[in-house]
């Protein structure tokens, strides 16, 4: 069975937000909410690295361990998806998510917290595979159609790659080994010490 | 700026502009929920009348989905599209992975053009301004009032003074139609944003070697050993071609990136010199005398191709390390290093942008670029060239078709030769075309009286001027009484007060775009201003050109939104109206009003000899369009299928008629194919001789060409004295006598050269040296508001000249007055991924507009904390002729100290002052912001009038 895995390769991103738009574009996301963004850090000085973030669909997600009313639930892709119909919007996954994927739309003036949305890897929905319901609350699902979650597809220099994590992890040991180097991935100077 | 969650004040705002509360349904959840609870009862009143036809029409019907194939409409990379159509409504976007040139690929701006379809924010039908308040009109009085102005201004001041400022949004035939359009009107005040993109370029490159164009394309970039980049940032402005770059990188290319700031394609380059803004001839100079001092040139190159080069070693010797440090700001061990990485690692591509063409000496730095190429040999190769990266989607197509004061299409010129040939081609009698024009006589050509008919118009940099300066001072009859902006964004051109002032003199303001434009609110007019709503490149059909000269087809994705009418039938529209729709459409279908797209193609089929745009027939290019997937995505070239052997889009020039099959030319002045095969070599367009030296090539000569040397341009006579007349057929032979390959309208002159292996237009060496422009050895010259004074005297401006295009043209009059104790920091602009030129399009398009809410400066922490500035704070930036803009405060060291940025996309802002109200109902973009533009100064470049916005002067305090 595949496991489902965004990779971001540091070395080409470079910030155009065509992931961020292609998302928007897919799932009609309204203002305000952003399941994908763009990090950049080190901005405007040598050192300069982008980077792409959407929820990593963890295997042993911190968001589903504590949430009060257990909307989550993993695929047999291995894409973490939540259902809106139990979402109290309580904001608990974002207190537990690694990378402030959960978005909360603003549905008043007072800024109650709506319902959680956040990035689906375009697997929709608990509600049958592109059904009406399904697309409103969640977006297209794209996973059912044979496809891949449109921000990787449309990404401008290939930085962002989604797919099942063997293959998107080929294709970046072949890209690192093309560079003649060590892996470049954000934190790996931090994990393994610089060389 | 940072990604930023919408404010509440933002949403407040965004609530009153829809009239809504709350929060909405997507109109694309509408469409595919139509079934469903949300109902469409409750969308009332969030959608405008036109879009809910729309919706109802999609709700309606049994969705089937087609796919139909265009192309992106934002920048020049020509990235495919997959659009999905469902009953007529843009439903969904797929990336076109089989597409030669973004291999599926999307920037911020690529991924979210199914916006279009929505079209919240556009100019929905004909409006006038009327007693200060906009009233809704149909199109025919529209066309009725605007039409009757001008016949009266035409009848008093004669046809010069009405303007037609054309647009690099259209595609090719819109564009031909238009630039012949404004022949038929009898004027040559026509032109568009390519005067104020790359106007330097197309003259000093075209002037170097023949043609103004990139010479290779963004995919052969993989071939590439080096790369450098000044003045160019396509991680922002061209991201797919970071694509390509990436790939060459990977591969051990080294990437050099000059720029005055660490931008996103600074972060990822190999060597980045921050030079100080407009120092490019400096640097290039400055790297070129390591390059000679150790001999890293390519000497054989240089001989058999190259005229002048010693002329150039001669300024180079001036350049010595430490002067280049003085200039440049940038020390001798990183300038020998950048020489050096280029030198050793060939061959290398040259990439450069706006940040060198922008200045009153564009044309300088353009043509020492070409020098730097050449001294290593770069050209015609595979990896090497000069990749100039154009802007808008067409604007290498607006430029080829000539929709420019200072030529008719193809680069014909205005001489009455080119007025000849087009008025055959368009089956028009000549002495009818010229009775369209004043014949008065304004200004004089080496002592004789010349007719409007044949001079330069006023270029689109300086329209402002053609309205404001004193009439006895321009060479033309009357001043410009009416102006047409047809797809343009006035606030991507300088001083912005002035312009103000131009608008409000104006009779006649008439604006034709899919939105409203800061056209429609900058001025205080209350009277005379029209705003017609053009539709979108995805609303009608055609062939647009990339930067890369390929040509190419898109289908129509959806109708024209609202009461939105393709270019071409507003052309025909006014034609009509103005009496000369007979002779504009005469051989060209019209169907109702629109005229048929593929007539125009095959019309301008039979003239473009010059740039062979000849070749490209409708069919090709449809045949194309349908095979992205058979092109190699390196070479571009056709491996099989019914375009086998063929370039990817025919990239010009794709020689003689569409029936000779010529498979276009993917890499200029490369010998090593034949002619036949798409290769060349330079172009012999500057004579055979100079001073009694050759001008032609020596020794070097394109693979199997019967004249292994070099040899002058083509005509009728040299086939003769070659022996080779009678390869002409009989009916080529009576077209082709007493013509030239690009007079010839048979094809037959460029057929026969080339079936003997040779280009028509002859085998000459570059000429590093353009003797008939103002410096004809490119050198250093400060800009015009320069904070250094002490390089002044030793690098001085031009003399001011009294008519230039037209116009008086001032230089030392502005340099010679010391603005850098008032105005201490350098002004210098850029783009934003997010948008795209003026930004009404994109602002107005949320997906975009988002990511980019606040118009901003960039600047060094030196330089905010000396001016008691804190990031986010508002501040005034003001410039040194009295404009200034109130922006936020962006304080980062990706600026050097001393030097003060801002991206050029914002409008609806001017001085301070929110214009948002003085938009028509519903048509405010989702963002505004004051116009860098509006403090850039005057400074206009000595061969083209291109706008300086690269490098003046301003200073900031908190507001």
């Amino acid at each position: 069975m595949a496991r489902m895995k965004f990779l971001c390769d540091a070395e080409r991103c470079i910030e155009c937000n065509g992931c961020v738009t292609a998302c928007k574009n897919e799932h009609e996301v309204p203002w305000g909410v952003n399941r994908r963004r763009v990090v950049t850090l080190n901005d405007g000085e040598p050192g300069e690295k982008s980077i792409s973030v959407a929820c990593m669909h963890c295997t042993d997600a911190p968001c589903m361990a504590v949430c009060p009313t257990d909307v989550f639930y993993t695929t047999e892709d291995g894409v973490v998806l939540h259902d809106k119909d139990k979402c109290i919007g309580c904001g608990y996954c974002l207190y537990a998510c690694p990378f402030g994927a959960p978005q909360y739309p603003q549905e008043s003036a007072f800024g109650v917290r709506g319902k959680m949305d956040k990035c689906t890897f375009c697997a929709g929905g608990p509600e049958d595979d592109n059904s009406a319901a399904e697309l409103e609350k969640y977006g297209r699902n794209r996973i059912a159609e044979g496809k891949l979650p449109l921000c990787a597809e449309m990404c401008s220099t290939k930085a962002l790659l989604a797919g099942d994590g063997d293959v998107v992890s080929d294709i970046y040991r072949e890209r690192v080994m093309k560079r003649s180097g060590r892996p470049q991935t954000w934190g790996w100077d931090k994990a393994y010490g610089k060389s | 700026m940072k990604l930023k969650k919408k404010s509440s004040q933002v949403a407040q705002q965004a609530d009153q502009m829809t009239g809504q509360t709350g929060n909405g349904i997507s109109r694309r959840a509408f469409l595919r929920n139509s079934g469903i609870a949300a109902g469409g009862a409750a969308l009332g009143t969030m959608l405008t009348p036109g879009m809910m036809k729309k919706a109802e029409a999609a709700s309606t019907a049994g969705g089937k989905t087609e796919t139909v194939r265009s192309v992106c409409t934002h920048c020049s990379v020509g990235c495919g599209i997959y659009a999905e159509v469902e009953n007529g409504v843009w439903t969904g976007q797929e990336p076109a992975f089989d597409h030669p040139f973004n291999l599926g690929a999307h920037c911020a701006k690529g991924a979210s053009v199914r916006e279009h379809g929505h079209g919240e924010r556009r100019l929905k039908y004909p409006m006038k301004m009327e007693g200060g308040k906009w009233k809704r009109v149909s199109w025919e009085q529209a066309v009725n009032e605007i039409g009757d102005k001008m016949l009266s201004i035409r009848e008093q001041s004669g046809p010069d003074s009405v303007y037609w400022l054309g647009s690099a949004k259209f595609n090719n035939e819109q564009a031909y139609l238009f630039r012949k359009f404004a022949a038929l009107w009898g004027t040559n005040n026509v032109d568009h944003q390519a005067r104020i993109c790359h106007s330097t370029t197309v003259a000093g490159v075209a002037n170097t070697w023949g043609y103004g164009a990139m010479t290779n394309s963004f995919n052969d970039i993989h071939n590439s050993k080096s790369v450098l980049l000044i003045g160019s940032n396509p991680a922002e402005a061209h991201p797919v071609a970071v694509q390509h770059i990436m790939r060459a990188k990977e591969s051990g290319a080294k990437v050099v990136c000059i720029d005055p700031r660490y931008t996103r394609t600074a972060a990822h380059s190999d060597l980045h010199l921050p030079i100080r803004p407009g120092s490019d001839v400096a640097i290039i100079w400055g790297m070129m005398w390591h390059i000679f001092k150790n001999g890293w040139e390519d000497k054989n190159f240089i001989k058999q191709r190259v005229y002048g080069m010693d002329e150039i070693r001669s300024e180079v010797a001036k350049w010595t390390p430490k002067e280049v440090e003085r200039v440049t700001g940038i020390g001798e061990a990183d300038v020998r290093a950048a020489a050096e990485m280029m030198a050793k690692n060939t061959p290398g591509t040259f990439i450069w942008c706006m940040g060198g063409t922008q200045h009153t000496i564009g044309n300088n730095n353009t043509r020492s670029y070409c020098a730097f190429q050449l001294a290593l040999g770069n050209m015609g190769t595979a990896g090497g060239g000069t990749n100039i990266f154009r802007g808008h989607d067409n604007v290498q197509g607006a430029t080829d078709f000539c929709v420019l004061s200072h030529s008719l299409p193809g680069y014909y010129g205005l001489s009455a030769g080119a007025w000849k040939h087009w008025s055959g081609v368009w089956d028009l009698d000549y002495n009818w075309v010229a009775s369209r024009f004043d014949k008065g006589s304004y200004e004089k050509a080496k002592g004789k009286p010349v007719s409007p008919m044949n001079t330069k118009g006023i270029p689109v940099s300086r329209w402002i001027d053609g309205i404001l300066e004193d009439k006895k001072n321009i060479a033309q009859k009357d001043n410009i009484r009416a102006m047409v902006l047809w797809g343009h964004a006035p606030n991507s051109q300088t001083r912005g007060p002035e312009m103000k002032e131009a608008m409000e003199k104006l009779d006649m303001m008439v604006i034709i775009d899919p939105y409203p434009t800061v056209s429609a609110v900058m001025h205080d007019r209350t009277d005379g201003v029209y705003l017609l709503p053009a539709a979108t490149q995805f609303e009608t059909y055609g062939s647009v050109t990339a930067s890369n000269r390929s040509l190419q087809w898109r289908d129509t994705i959806f109708d024209p939104l609202f009461e939105s009418l393709p270019d071409h039938t507003i052309m025909n529209k006014l034609a009509k109206k103005l009496g000369f729709a007979d002779q504009l459409l005469k051989n060209i279908k019209v169907n109702g009003e629109e005229p048929l797209i593929e007539d125009i193609t095959r019309e301008f089929n039979k003239g473009m000899w010059t740039i062979g745009y000849t070749g490209q027939s409708p069919e090709r290019l449809k045949e194309h369009q349908q095979n992205w997937h058979t092109f190699n995505t390196t070479t571009l070239k056709g491996e099989g299928g019914s375009t086998n052997g063929e370039y990817y889009g025919m990239p010009w020039p794709c020689w003689g008629t569409a029936e000779q099959k010529h498979p276009g030319t993917p890499i200029l002045y490369d010998t090593s194919k034949s002619v036949a095969e798409g290769g060349l070599n330079f172009r012999a367009r500057f004579g055979v001789e100079r001073d009694g030296v050759s001008l032609l090539a020596d020794g070097s000569y394109s693979k199997g060409a019967e004249i292994k040397d070099g040899y002058p341009e083509f005509t009728a006579a040299m086939l003769k004295k070659l022996g080779w007349w009678n390869d002409l057929t009989a009916a080529e032979k009576k077209a082709a006598e007493g013509k030239n390959w690009k007079t010839d309208v048979s094809g037959g002159i460029q057929r026969v050269a080339i079936k003997h292996g040779c280009a028509p237009f002859g085998n000459a060496k570059a000429r590093a040296v353009v003797w008939t422009f103002p410096d004809p050895v490119p050198v250093h010259r400060e800009p015009l508001y320069t904070n250094r004074r002490d390089l002044v005297a030793k690098y001085p401006t031009y003399e001011d000249r009294k008519s230039h295009y037209r116009l008086p043209t001032r230089y030392a009059s502005i340099q010679s007055k010391d603005y850098s104790n008032d105005f201490p920091l350098i002004h210098t602009s850029g783009r934003l991924v997010e948008y795209e030129g003026g930004g009404e399009e994109t602002r107005s398009n949320p997906w975009l507009a988002e990511l980019q809410q606040d118009m901003f400066a960039e600047i060094n922490p030196v330089d905010a904390n000396n001016n008691g500035i804190r990031d986010g704070d508002s501040i005034w930036v003001e410039g040194p002729e009295g404009g200034r803009i109130k922006v936020k405060a962006m304080v980062t060291r990706r600026v050097k100290e001393g030097v003060v940025f801002t991206p050029f996309h914002f409008g609806g802002e001017f001085q301070g002052k929110n214009l948002r109200d003085k938009y028509p109902e519903g048509t405010q973009p989702y963002v505004v912001g004051e116009a860098a533009n509006t403090i850039f100064t005057y400074g206009y470049d000595s061969v083209t009038q291109m706008q300086e916005t690269k490098a003046s002067l301003c200073r900031i305090s908190k507001a």
